[in-house]
């Protein structure tokens, strides 16, 4: 470990902290001795989960009164990183994630990594790896310039691991006023209901496309999905025409899911869908057309009409009860 | 109502990319094409101004060699005129230096607000949109899925992780939108003609004032990723769900 502080900006979720927050504080604790957490709208209760992944201070940004979280947060950073220079910080692909990253970056004249999916220490300063053209190739790529490196990193590419370490320290900061960055206020906040586990935790993952030709057949996605204990998850084309919305969107711009089973049913397999899907332990697919890329990926492949395998699968996993 | 969109122009995602094995930057030679992703945001800006009862729509991007054909696309669905930013110094520019050339660009009109798409096809950093709004000192509203604007205030409907976020900003401010926000519209014929002759006001980093610039980040190498091998293929006669209830039983999850 030859860095010394890396910060790390953590988000919340229903439970808590988010799981990709924890995810980088323990990517984090890999590189650095003092790793320091700087968030927004989390409980007191989750300074214990941060401290147990490697954290030893939560810096919470409060009073923001509808302002964005992550530019609130960029701006709560950048007062400190003149005095407190950190060697990194570290966010997570998610909208705040990207927009504090943004902010952060152009108020201190401070370069952005985006996309990365592995970190490797290398001479005392860190090598980010970036999977393009869909995961066909490893970029590997470094910072030149001084200062510390802003490094936005895809969910899911370090595991989370308990460390035993106390509750982190909170200190809890008003952002006050911002300019013109902190104009943007969040009126009113809606949360759309969704049932079953949650789509990057569960063990299996069914996805619908625009295969299905319609949104009500988005039933049969749902309807199979529950009979296997598994999250509905979609590609893009169907949440773009509203069929589903944003929250079941699996890829690039949405979701990074890592099932034990991942169903891809009449998805074609855009790069942008499989850097969400492609690290699913098992992946079955089902497509009228043979030559659809997501069949290179597929470990079982049906070239068929899901109109008419859907329905005899889910009644046969019904009949077995 | 005057609104500048950025709109990249990017090599054509049918065609396989390629890395220059020297610099490894994506190598961008050929004819360049309107990223479908800016699609989205030169419509919504044209309902708006359109809606407005009046105002600009000015197309705003970077590119190498003088490149102008994804504009003449974007410029023949109704946009009113362009800046083109092109200098050699900027070929491989990272996210942070493109936002810098393209805020000075859009600095040269004058404007209610800037529309950009939350990432583009080729480069998807994500990052350019609201780096080019801090510099710009104005307020920004990422992944938006719908945008209205009333009595002078943006009205934006903001994808979250969990649902979305009904979101208001006085202007001038910088709005990105996801790519369901609307339908763009097909160049007419009228409108393709008429592209040909809209104004395009092409500048390079000395007529932008950005001295010469310095690589922030490198790329150290590139390799093979693992391959994933593909499976069984079974074409369905009508009993293939049949092997889909064998392989989850084999992995135990029925
Ligand atoms: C910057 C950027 C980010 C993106 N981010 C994402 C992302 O996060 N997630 C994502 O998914 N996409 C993303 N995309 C979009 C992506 O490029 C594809 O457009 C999208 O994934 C396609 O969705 P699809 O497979 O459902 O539709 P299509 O590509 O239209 O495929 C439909 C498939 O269904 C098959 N089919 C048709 N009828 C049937 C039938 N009856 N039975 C069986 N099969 C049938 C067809 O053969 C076809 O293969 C992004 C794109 C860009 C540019
Ligand atoms: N070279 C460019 N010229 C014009 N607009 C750009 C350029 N690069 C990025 N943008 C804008 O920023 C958006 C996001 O790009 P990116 O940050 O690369 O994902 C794009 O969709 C464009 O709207």
């Amino acid at each position: 470990m030859s860095l010394s502080k890396i910060w790390v900006f953590v988000e919340p979720s229903e439970s808590g902290v988010s799981s990709t927050s924890l995810e980088l504080i323990s990517a984090a604790s890999n590189f650095a001795t003092t790793v320091e957490a700087f968030g927004y709208g989390l409980g007191s209760e989750t300074a214990q989960p941060l401290g147990d992944h490697g954290a030893s201070k939560l810096v919470l940004a409060t009073g923001l009164d509808g302002i964005l979280a992550g530019t609130a947060v960029a701006a709560v950073m950048a007062k400190r990183i003149p005095s407190d220079a950190p060697d990194a910080v570290f966010f997570g692909s998610t909208p705040e994630g990207r927009d504090a990253a943004a902010r952060l970056s152009a108020k201190l004249d401070l370069p952005v990594l985006t996309n990365v999916v592995n970190l490797v220490e290398d001479g005392g300063s860190l090598t980010s790896e970036h999977a393009i053209f869909g995961g066909s190739q490893i970029v590997s790529a470094k910072f030149t310039s001084s200062g510390p490196g802003i490094f936005v990193i895809r969910a899911k590419s370090f595991a989370p691991e308990s460390r035993g370490g106390a509750a982190a320290v909170v200190e809890e900061v008003n952002v006050g006023d911002i300019g013109s960055a902190g104009k943007a206020k969040i009126i009113q906040s809606h949360t759309e209901a969704r049932s079953g586990p949650k789509l990057d935790e569960a063990p299996v993952v069914v996805s619908g496309g625009r295969g299905l030709g319609q949104q009500d057949s988005y039933q049969m996605i749902e309807e199979l999905a529950r009979l296997l204990n598994g999250a509905p998850g979609a590609s893009r084309a169907i949440v773009d025409a509203g069929w589903v919305p944003y929250s079941y969107q699996v890829g690039q711009t949405g979701k990074t899911v890592k099932p034990s089973v991942y169903i891809a049913c009449g998805i074609s397999g855009a790069t942008q869908h499989m850097v969400g899907m492609k690290g699913a332990k098992n992946i079955i697919a089902i497509n009228k057309d043979a030559d659809a890329p997501i069949f290179s990926i597929a470990d079982l492949g049906i070239v068929g009409d899901v109109h008419k395998v859907l329905p005899k699968l889910i009644e046969a996993i019904k009949s077995k009860g | 109502m005057n609104i500048a969109v950025c709109v990249k122009q990017i090599p054509d995602q049918s065609i396989p990319g390629k890395l220059d094995p020297g610099t490894h930057n994506l190598v961008r030679d050929g004819k360049l094409i309107l990223d479908d992703s800016d699609s989205y945001g030169v419509e919504m800006a044209l309902q708006l101004v359109d809606r407005a009862g009046g105002g600009e729509v000015i197309l705003i991007s970077m590119a190498p060699n003088g490149e102008v054909s994804g504009l003449r696309t974007a410029l023949a669905m109704g946009a009113d005129k362009a800046v083109l930013v092109s200098d050699p110094s900027f070929s491989g520019a990272d996210a942070l230096t493109t936002a810098k050339a393209l805020a000075a660009a859009i600095r040269r009109n004058p404007f209610d607000l800037v529309m950009a798409a939350t990432e583009s096809t080729d480069g998807y950093t994500g990052t350019v949109p609201v780096q080019v709004a801090e510099i710009l000192d104005i307020p920004s509203v990422s992944f938006a899925k719908k945008v209205d604007i009333e009595d002078g205030v943006l009205k934006v409907q903001r994808q979250t992780e969990s649902g979305y976020d009904e979101v208001e900003c006085p202007l001038p401010a910088l709005v990105s939108v996801t790519a369901g926000v609307v339908e763009p519209r097909y160049p007419s014929f009228k409108g393709i003609m008429a592209a040909k002759s809209k104004p395009v006001d092409v500048v390079d980093a000395a007529g932008l004032g950005i001295g010469p610039i310095s690589p922030n980040q490198e790329v150290i190498s590139v390799r093979a990723a693992e391959e994933r091998a593909s499976g069984t293929v079974v074409v369905d006669e009508g009993e293939a769900y049949q092997q889909v209830v064998e392989f989850l039983e084999t992995l135990k999850i029925i």
